[in-house]
């Protein structure tokens, strides 16, 4: 346990130190929104309506560019062989680095949504979705995005083929995260069918991600 | 032991392939001649689609080839990938193309049913958009094959992603269930027997068969090429490093 805590621990000091790339994550996610409110213009109504699925598409889009972090610098200074090669078992180590990326990645993302979302007007009882919505969806995120990174580990700029290969596994959490905040601006409280769906998806990606990414990861330094 | 039957089985593959090749070409002519005609002349119209429910006899039969392919590719994945078996790795790359130009059929024959049925080309509905996501599922697969230069390692990421996206299967089944639908459930494989009409059923089948047919045909046919491709590429490195040898040897420089 202490080993994996250790591992979490690291990446999270690597992640926020000179050129770990953590907060380049959040400054691309608020220029996604502020790219999103140029397009769209000044209108204030339409604009209520769609910040919720414009702040849930900026946050996967900002992790997904930085999926490509999770084991490439491992990689490129061998402790990945390493870490593979000691690892009692590598899917929970796989998920600590998962559980690392969502702190220095899907954390500050959340932290900066409250804001982001007054620039689009997000409407007051979106709020507590949005944010519900999240914190639950964006694990997962990590969690599947750590797997596809694995399995791209070995090949030189692999970012696009990263996201090729994981929006289609993003899409339920996606379609779950931006429904809870579109069923939350309408004002009712109907979103809990839509959490309770994200969880699932988030808790289904924790139970197979790793395993997937332990075997990936295998598959690629043999 | 292993090691003979994985040089043994490629040979016994082409052999098998040879054999089998003619008469699935044949089959999938004869289904497809007789199915379209059919599902055009000899088939009648619905009593509330009109003459357009015969784009049924196209893409019903395509999208259940859709997760058919992607069914096969993922259990041919995890051959491949628990017993190490090129040829099951050879199939699983190949069916991807087949599956993904199926899938793309299902979308496009069914954006020209929707459009006169739903008044729309595309609704973003949990069976359309299930059946998108599996035709990204099937580039993403097709895009890491090609990004990996080493075969053996190519093959056990890539089986890895089609077991990981099998998932997307189910849900593509029971998506007109479990969510509120514009897309009509299913009404041929039914607990209590299908609800359409046997003059209907007899066209559908023989396109389902003919779409069998042309798969197992063009399976067939890719995976044989892709055997002599690699083969190819075996003797090109094999010439190669000879050639090497011949110009850093000295006298065999000389007499050449």
């Amino acid at each position: 346990m202490s080993a994996l805590a250790a591992i979490i621990w690291r990446d999270v000091r690597l992640a926020f130190r000179a050129g770990g790339g953590a907060l380049q994550a959040v400054a691309f996610f608020a220029l996604v929104v502020v790219l999103f409110s140029l397009a769209v213009g000044p209108d204030i109504a339409l604009m209520r309506k769609i910040a919720g699925p414009v702040l849930w598409t900026a946050a996967l889009l900002a992790t997904l560019i930085s999926l490509d972090q999770i084991w490439r610098a491992d990689r490129e200074d061998g402790s990945l062989d390493i870490i593979v090669e000691t690892s009692d078992a590598l899917p929970l180590t796989a998920a600590a680095k998962a559980a690392a990326h969502w702190f220095s990645t899907g954390l500050p993302l959340i932290i900066a949504t409250p804001i982001l979302g007054v620039i689009l007007n997000l409407p007051a009882s979106a709020y507590v979705p949005v944010l519900m919505s999240l914190a639950i969806g964006t694990p997962g995120l990590s969690l599947i995005g750590a797997f596809a990174s694995a399995l791209a580990v070995s090949l030189p700029r692999a970012n696009l083929l990263i996201s090729i290969i994981v929006a289609p596994l993003y899409a339920p959490i996606l379609i779950f995260g931006a429904g809870a905040s579109i069923a939350g601006a309408a004002g009712a409280a109907q979103y809990a069918p839509n959490l309770m769906l994200l969880g699932a998806a988030t808790l289904f990606a924790a139970l197979f991600s790793p395993i997937a990414s332990a075997a990936a990861l295998r598959s690629n330094l043999d | 032991m292993a090691s003979i039957s994985e040089l043994a089985n490629p040979q016994r593959f082409e052999g098998l392939a040879q054999a089998v090749s003619p008469y699935a070409v044949g089959v999938a002519f004869i289904t497809l001649v007789a199915g379209l005609y059919y599902a055009l002349f000899n088939s009648p119209a619905d009593y509330q689609q009109g003459e357009s429910v015969r784009i049924m006899y196209v893409h019903v039969p395509a999208a259940w080839m859709a997760m058919f392919c992607y069914s096969s590719m993922a259990i041919a994945s995890a051959v491949g990938f628990i017993w190490k078996h090129p040829l099951a790795d050879v199939a699983a790359k190949e069916t991807a193309p087949i599956g993904a130009g199926f899938t793309f059929l299902a979308l496009f024959t069914g954006a020209f049913w929707g459009k006169p049925m739903w008044g729309a080309w595309w609704v973003w509905d949990a069976r359309l958009t299930s059946v998108l996501i599996l035709l990204f599922l099937y580039l993403g697969y097709m895009a890491l094959w090609q990004a990996i230069p080493d075969k053996i390692r190519a093959a056990r990421l890539a089986a890895i992603l089609a077991i990981v996206g099998f998932v997307n299967v189910p849900i593509i089944k029971f998506s007109v269930d479990w969510w509120n639908s514009l897309h009509q459930p299913a009404s041929i494989l039914r607990a209590d027997g299908p609800t359409i009409d046997g003059s209907m059923l007899t066209p559908l089948f023989l396109m389902i068969a003919a779409y069998m047919a042309l798969f197992t045909a063009m399976l067939l046919q890719s995976m044989r090429n892709e055997l002599v491709a690699r083969r190819v590429a075996r003797l090109d490195m094999a010439a190669d490093a000879a050639t090497s040898t011949l110009v850093e040897t000295p006298s065999a420089a000389s007499q050449s």
